[in-house]
């Protein structure tokens, strides 16, 4: 699966990162840096937590 | 669990229906919403909808595919106006009935509003479109309320050339929410801005030409927009037996009764962290709770108590405003780092000897977490933040 990111919608909020340390990060305004942009099953569900908490609906998740 | 009914379609709801599908649940999933809309997105309302820099369609939660994928048994258009919880069944504006195993209430808030005609409030997209088609250089815009949304729409007003008056009947804006330090910093940005600031007036009415003070004075406007608060869509659920005061009242579990949960602004849950009920309007709780909601309404036997850390968030000018945990009611405010006056800071709250809040403005990320971090778990004020401030006698 691949992650997509529409960083001009991200509000800093940093709900990706707590939920998926190893596929966000944020940079010094906050705004969020896909560290991978495509991932396997094991950080799958972390992503679609990612999904389901991110405040401006910035991260997708699409089949390749 | 066969029959799973959803009423509220926004951020809530739909955290809530495709947590429940996540989950595995594969049966009927009804979505009600009163809205003609797809969910979308109300923070960008005050912020890039009215300056006009995004359009509609940018508001969006979810493709329509995405949607399509949650296999809904979609009712957009139509309220809810009844709820029976002997039956189990939600009665809908169209004349239907529908029955359910579970439901998830997320019927969110309205603005409250002032005896007036032809004044703005923000909450819809068609709110949003409205007002901003009615903004520009040199028409006269005048707020009632300096909160968030307020200052928000003050902040937008300006950026489009308005002439922005912002009326707020406390002393100093935000003061009760951030104290008054945090509030008066947030204030001088608006007044260097070249916002007309009026504190402690009471609007009595809102008229053709503006707005009438409690003292008789007239504000002369040509857009009048009132940003007091709101109050949780409830009413349809007068009579159902539930109990309801400022909001559906809700156990640790989000639950209100037997398999009946609420989630979002509408709810008043009992936050363990905090030891106190609260209701948050706030857009990751929305979705936060519509998660822990569908979870427990599922895993009957595993339930976990919904304990979050609030979070919210606020644009305004260039600054991003940014507050963690439940602030209200604090006892003390400390500068813990950076410089209130550069806009540069975090500030901790202390409710009696926890760390219970924090706010910061254009901090690195880094910075706030660990503030974030002594909230949720509970740190005490003197291990926490006596260490960065010097002691006051
Ligand atoms: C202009 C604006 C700016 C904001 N900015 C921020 C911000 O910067 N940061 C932040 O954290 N939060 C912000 N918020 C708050 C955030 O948007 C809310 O917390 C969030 O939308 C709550 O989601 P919800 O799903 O609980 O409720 P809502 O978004 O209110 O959704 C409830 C839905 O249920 C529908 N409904 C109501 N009654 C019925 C019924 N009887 N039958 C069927 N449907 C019904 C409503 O029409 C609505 O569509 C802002 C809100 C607004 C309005
Ligand atoms: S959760 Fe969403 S809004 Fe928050 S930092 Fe991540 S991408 Fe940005």
């Amino acid at each position: 699966m691949k992650v997509e990111l529409e960083a001009d919608k991200c509000v800093a909020s940093g709900q990706c990162v707590l939920v998926a340390m190893d596929v966000f990060d944020q940079d010094d305004d906050g705004i969020a840096i896909l560290l991978k942009q495509e991932i396997g099953d094991d950080l799958l569900d972390d992503v679609k937590e990612a999904v389901a908490v991110c405040p401006a609906a910035a991260i997708r998740l699409v089949e390749q | 669990m066969r029959r799973i009914v959803v009423v509220g379609a926004s951020a809530a709801g739909l955290a809530a229906a495709e947590t429940l599908r996540r989950e595995g649940y594969d049966g009927t999933l009804t979505l009600v919403g009163d809205e003609p809309l797809a969910p979308y997105d109300r923070p960008p309302l005050s912020k890039q909808l009215l300056s006009g820099e995004w359009r509609p369609e940018k508001l969006d939660l979810r493709t329509a595919d995405d949607l399509a994928a949650l296999d809904l048994d979609l009712r957009l258009g139509v309220a809810a106006i009844g709820l029976r919880l002997a039956e189990r069944t939600v009665r809908l504006a169209d004349g239907s009935t529908v029955p359910y195993d579970g439901l998830i209430i997320a019927t969110g808030v309205r603005p409250r509003r002032l005896p007036s005609e032809g004044a703005h409030v923000l909450r819809t997209l068609d709110d949003a479109l409205t007002l901003r088609d009615r903004l520009g250089p040199g028409r006269r815009l005048v707020i009632v309320g300096a909160g968030f949304l307020g200052a928000e729409a003050a902040a937008v007003g300006r950026q489009l050339g308005c002439e922005v008056t912002l009326l707020e009947p406390a002393p100093v804006p935000l003061a009760h929410a951030v104290g008054t330090d945090v509030g008066e910093m947030l204030t001088r940005a608006h007044l260097e801005r070249g916002v007309n600031l009026r504190c402690g007036v009471t609007v009595a009415a809102v008229t053709e030409d503006g707005v009438r003070l409690a003292d008789g004075e007239l504000v002369e406007a040509d857009e009048v927009l009132v940003a007091i608060g709101s109050m949780p869509n409830t009413e349809w659920l007068d009579g159902s037996g539930l109990s309801v005061g400022d909001g559906v009242v809700c156990d640790q579990y989000c639950e209100a009764a037997r398999n009946v949960y609420a989630a979002g602004d509408v709810a008043r849950w009992y936050n363990p962290l905090f030891g106190t009920s609260m209701r948050i309007e706030h857009r990751t709780n929305a979705a936060e709770q519509g998660m822990a909601a569908a979870r427990n309404l599922l895993n009957s036997e595993a339930r976990k108590p919904f304990s979050p850390v609030p979070y919210f968030w606020s644009d305004q000018y260039d600054m991003k405003i940014q507050a963690f945990g439940y602030l209200r009611g604090h006892d003390e405010v400390a500068v813990v780092e950076g410089d209130l006056a550069e806009r540069r800071f975090v500030v901790a709250y202390r409710t009696g000897d926890r760390v219970s809040g924090a706010l910061a403005v254009g901090m690195p990320p880094k910075a706030i977490r660990q503030w974030r971090q002594a909230i949720a778990t509970g740190a005490s004020w003197a291990e926490a933040v006596r260490p960065a401030v010097p002691a006051e006698s």
